[in-house]
């Protein structure tokens, strides 16, 4: 049977807690990647994914059968694509 | 024209996105390593000089590595959106290498990264190693997985097409993780990340010396990333060679556009350096180089391990070539042609309920299946890349890559008989070289994905027939979008790291 040291437990939150706030408050060049990576997610999946890049299949058809039909339709009846 | 247009600018797109995130990869690749040799020497000597070393290197992979996260997943992205049809096709094959992926970046990142950049000084020397190491060896893990989705397309293997959900579905995990396409490309992809790696060490260590800045941490840095180098260089050598040899066994087309050679023979020779003839054209008589350098026999022997082996050119693959049994692409598109059409056929019979005709279809189908994507190609021609672009692109890496083994064993030797004070223009070249790290990466990404074209799976879809029916205006959107970001972050990558190299190794 497994023991679990409840007093412990808490304690161990606290202490990873206090060294990522500790780690974070002592960036000096870490604060400016940060901000970057903060702007770079916000540009990639605020902006672009949610204007520019809806996933087409799941946009456009309700399930997966739907979906399989629309692919195999593309591969059997269009065929008209140049490959290069 | 609508579709060719779509198809150049989701392919233009595609090559921008994947070429900026690979200009971050490979120094996160190769630099992680170099770091915990740092470390590592610091932990058994207990000399602080080399945790001020290890100290510095880490700060600027971490400018990188910063820099660089999340560009890849700009190219999930353009698979649902621009790439629909593929996505949907390969989902069963790629979602269980990405998904390994995406949860074991995460944990390594906000797991070991944190100790390795927060933990200096609050855990152990060696819990903090162990981390450092940690970070490098799953760093390099995630290519893996990358790698083995990419490996897939261009050796399809321990996959089966169903036709009903209209997918390729996992038969054999195993085979799809040991392809030896996938194994040999992630051996040779994160040998040129430490070689880059190497590149960038030896290079920024060059230019503290050449300016007389930071001496002592600098020669400490230039003999761990030239050694490393070194190493990995042959490496590089090795895992290029075996690369070459599945490219020999799997896509002979992308042989022989990278050798430029139409009339296949045995005994080929390599060419080491040359000029094609611009104005050569399949089928034609023309000479194919304006003047070149052959190694003679090293293509039999380097493609198929045998020096009389016969290696098939551009002609033989595109007309056929019965003597030595291998079939005309023209056959190959009647073949494939017949595959659409019993693939329609089931489908129809599987709509209208007619379950024998259904089986018949789905036999056809299956007999001509390893031909189906030739069956959506309008010309015999079209099985062959672009001779020119796979062909330079091929030379330059390899010429490169000879360039920076001679280069590490210059600066490794003048190192340890410190010599190497004086030589002002080799420092220079070291330094120039970093760059030159960077265009050998790309041509080889080149290589591999323009020599395979026209395929987005080899042999089974073209990737005409990979894209969705989005407008090509959105696509040049993006594609310009993606351009400029891509822009901002590297010329702010580069202003980073020129700020802390310029503050010297002390500052950290």
């Amino acid at each position: 049977m497994v023991k679990l040291n409840k007093p412990n437990f808490p304690i161990k939150l606290k202490k990873i807690f206090q060294f990522y706030l500790e780690g974070f408050k002592n960036m000096r060049v870490g604060k400016t990647l940060w901000g970057i990576i903060a702007i770079k997610f916000f540009l990639f999946f605020f902006i672009m994914k949610i204007l520019f890049f809806p996933n087409f299949l799941k946009e456009n058809f309700d399930n997966d059968t739907q979906r399989a039909n629309h692919i195999l339709n593309e591969l059997t009846t269009n065929l008209t694509k140049e490959s290069k | 024209m609508e579709d060719a247009l779509l198809i150049d600018w989701s392919r233009a797109q595609f090559a921008l996105t994947a070429m900026y995130h690979w200009l971050f990869v490979p120094l996160t690749l190769g630099l992680s390593f170099i770091i915990a040799i740092m470390e590592t020497i610091y932990v058994k000597t207990g000399n602080v000089v080399w945790k001020e070393i290890t100290k510095f290197w880490m700060t600027l992979f971490a400018i990188n590595f910063a820099i660089g996260l999340a560009t890849g997943i700009i190219m999930e992205f353009e698979f649902g959106t621009n790439w629909s049809n593929y996505s949907w096709i390969v989902g069963d094959i790629f979602g269980a290498p990405l998904a390994i992926e995406g949860i074991m970046a995460f944990f390594m990142e906000s797991t070991f990264f944190a100790v390795m950049f927060f933990g200096w000084d609050k855990v152990s020397k060696k819990m903090h190693l162990l981390s450092t190491w940690l970070v490098a060896i799953g760093s390099n893990l995630s290519a893996l997985w990358i790698l083995v989705a990419n490996g897939w397309m261009q050796h399809p293997v321990g996959m089966e097409f169903n036709v009903d959900t209209v997918r390729f579905e996992m038969a054999n995990f195993w085979d799809v993780l040991f392809n030896p396409n996938a194994y040999s490309k992630f051996l040779h992809t994160i040998g040129s990340g430490y070689v880059m790696g190497s590149l960038f060490v030896v290079g920024i260590s060059a230019w503290y010396l050449l300016k007389g800045k930071d001496v002592v941490k600098a020669k400490k840095s230039i003999v761990v990333g030239a050694t490393f180098g070194l190493i990995t260089s042959i490496f590089l050598i090795v895992s290029g060679d075996e690369s070459a040899h599945e490219v020999a066994l799997h896509q002979p087309t992308k042989l022989a556009a990278m050798e430029g050679l139409y009339d296949g023979h045995g005994r080929a020779g390599i060419v080491a350096i040359g000029q094609l003839n611009s104005e050569k054209q399949i089928g034609d008589k023309s000479e194919e180089f304006v003047w070149s350098l052959e190694v003679p026999y090293a293509l039999s022997f380097l493609g198929f391990h045998d020096m009389e082996a016969f290696v098939p050119g551009i002609n033989d693959l595109v007309y056929g070539n019965e003597a030595e049994g291998i079939e005309s692409a023209k056959r190959k598109i009647e073949k494939g042609k017949v595959a659409i059409e019993a693939l329609k056929s089931y489908k129809e019979a599987k709509k209208s309920n007619d379950e024998a005709r259904a089986q018949t279809a789905l036999a056809t189908f299956r007999a001509n299946e390893q031909y189906f994507g030739y069956g959506y190609l309008n010309d015999e021609k079209e099985i062959i890349p672009p001779v020119a672009l796979t062909f330079y692109s091929f030379h330059i890496m390899v010429g490169l890559g000879s360039w920076f083994l001679i280069l590490f064993f210059l600066i490794l030797y003048l190192a340890m008989v410190n010599k190497l004070d004086g030589k002002k223009m080799l420092l220079r070249l070291a330094l120039f070289s970093i760059p030159l790290g960077y265009i050998a990466g790309e041509t080889g990404w080149i290589v591999a994905e323009v020599g395979r074209q026209p395929w987005a799976i080899q042999d089974m879809l073209p990737v005409g027939m990979a894209t969705s029916n989005v407008s090509v205006m959105a696509v040049q959107t993006t594609f310009w979008l993606f351009a400029i970001i891509f822009t901002g972050l590297l010329i702010a990558e580069i202003k980073i790291i020129l700020t802390q190299i310029k503050n010297g190794m002390e500052a950290h």
